[in-house]
């Protein structure tokens, strides 16, 4: 197994992880058409991270012109340029798969505001 | 043919040079030794032996430690390779380095025992329909003619042992070759569980 995690290791990065589920995030995706490469941008919610090494993935959910889209990216994939975090998200759990079948307002996520500690 | 002995270590992926996650099968390969080299005016053929994994000095017995005199230490497997193509004198040591300009490459392994099984699964038969009143569900069905033959055909595919066979698998891409490892990566799966011995040989047909 030692061999296999090594492998593995050599393509992961490092700190890929800067979201948690509940996010709102912006994905910058390489996209390649024929010769030409160009960066994507992909804004969504995120409603799950699955875990396995190398393996391990993430869902985004977006309403486009009313149609709900989910795209999931492999977390270690070269061509994700950058993840940035728009907003942060207040969520109780960890899958988010039940906005699936909400609409409207009940489909928002609270923004999580971290209130400092009143120093003493 | 140019051919090795390795070990299966497993499976995982990698992301290749598009930034496409494939699957690979990660197969050990240490130094493999020449043993003896096999000669038409001799033997009656051409081939090389090759032994690979050390094994342990109580384990062997002086006749199979023969073998190896004065070429090294006793190894655990030991394989023929008809008409090699690679010049190699007695002792000589290879490794994985010898596919690095290899594209594809054969796999041989015995593949994972299934026990007694159905022809179903064994061969693929169709079977029966499982509802609406069927009483034929996994069945191989009729197994010979009438009167004439009056008899079932040797060799009829029925239900018994499955696995626990050699079997090759052909074409398979070589994605990474680690030296430092003793590592060949190659996409796609292999005969065998993990840690069972293979032949990884260059692809005959490509």
């Amino acid at each position: 197994m030692d061999v296999i995690r090594a492998i593995e290791s050599e393509q992961m990065k490092e700190n890929a992880v800067n979201f948690h589920v509940g996010d709102t995030v912006k994905v910058h995706f390489t996209i390649k058409e024929g010769e030409k490469e160009r960066i994507q941008v992909y804004e969504g919610l995120v409603i799950a991270i699955k875990n396995g090494g190398i393996r391990k993935t993430f869902i985004v959910r977006k309403i486009s012109y009313g149609v709900g889209v989910e795209r999931i990216f492999p977390v270690h994939s070269p061509r994700i340029e950058k993840i940035d975090v728009v907003r942060r998200g207040r969520v109780r759990r960890a899958k988010l798969y039940y906005i699936r079948t909400k609409i409207g307002k009940a489909a928002k996520i609270p923004e999580l505001i971290i209130r400092k500690r009143p120093t003493v | 043919m140019l051919g090795l002995i390795g070990k299966k270590i497993g499976m995982t992926q990698v992301f290749d040079a598009n930034g496409k996650l494939t699957p690979v099968t990660v197969i050990k390969i240490e130094d493999n030794v020449v043993v003896e080299n096999r000669t038409v005016e001799k033997h009656g053929y051409s081939s090389c032996v090759l032994g690979s994994f050390d094994k342990k000095k109580s384990q062997t017995t002086k006749p199979y430690a023969g073998q190896f005199e004065g070429v090294c230490a006793p190894k655990k497997t030991l394989v023929e390779m008809r008409d090699f193509d690679k010049e190699a004198a007695v002792g000589e040591v290879m490794g994985v380095n010898m596919f690095k300009d290899v594209m594809f490459v054969d796999v041989v392994g015995t593949s994972k025992g299934k026990g007694f099984q159905g022809g179903m699964k064994r061969h693929g038969f169709a079977g029966g329909r499982a509802t609406h009143g069927s009483k034929f569900h996994r069945d191989i069905g009729g197994t010979a003619m009438s009167s004439s033959p009056s008899k079932t055909f040797k060799g009829k595919k029925m239900a018994g042992r499955m696995g626990n066979e050699r079997v090759t698998v052909q074409n398979l891409r070589v994605i990474r070759v680690d030296e430092e490892m003793q590592v060949l990566l190659v996409k796609g799966a292999i005969p065998g569980p993990a840690q069972s011995v293979v032949i990884v040989q260059k692809a005959k047909k490509k």
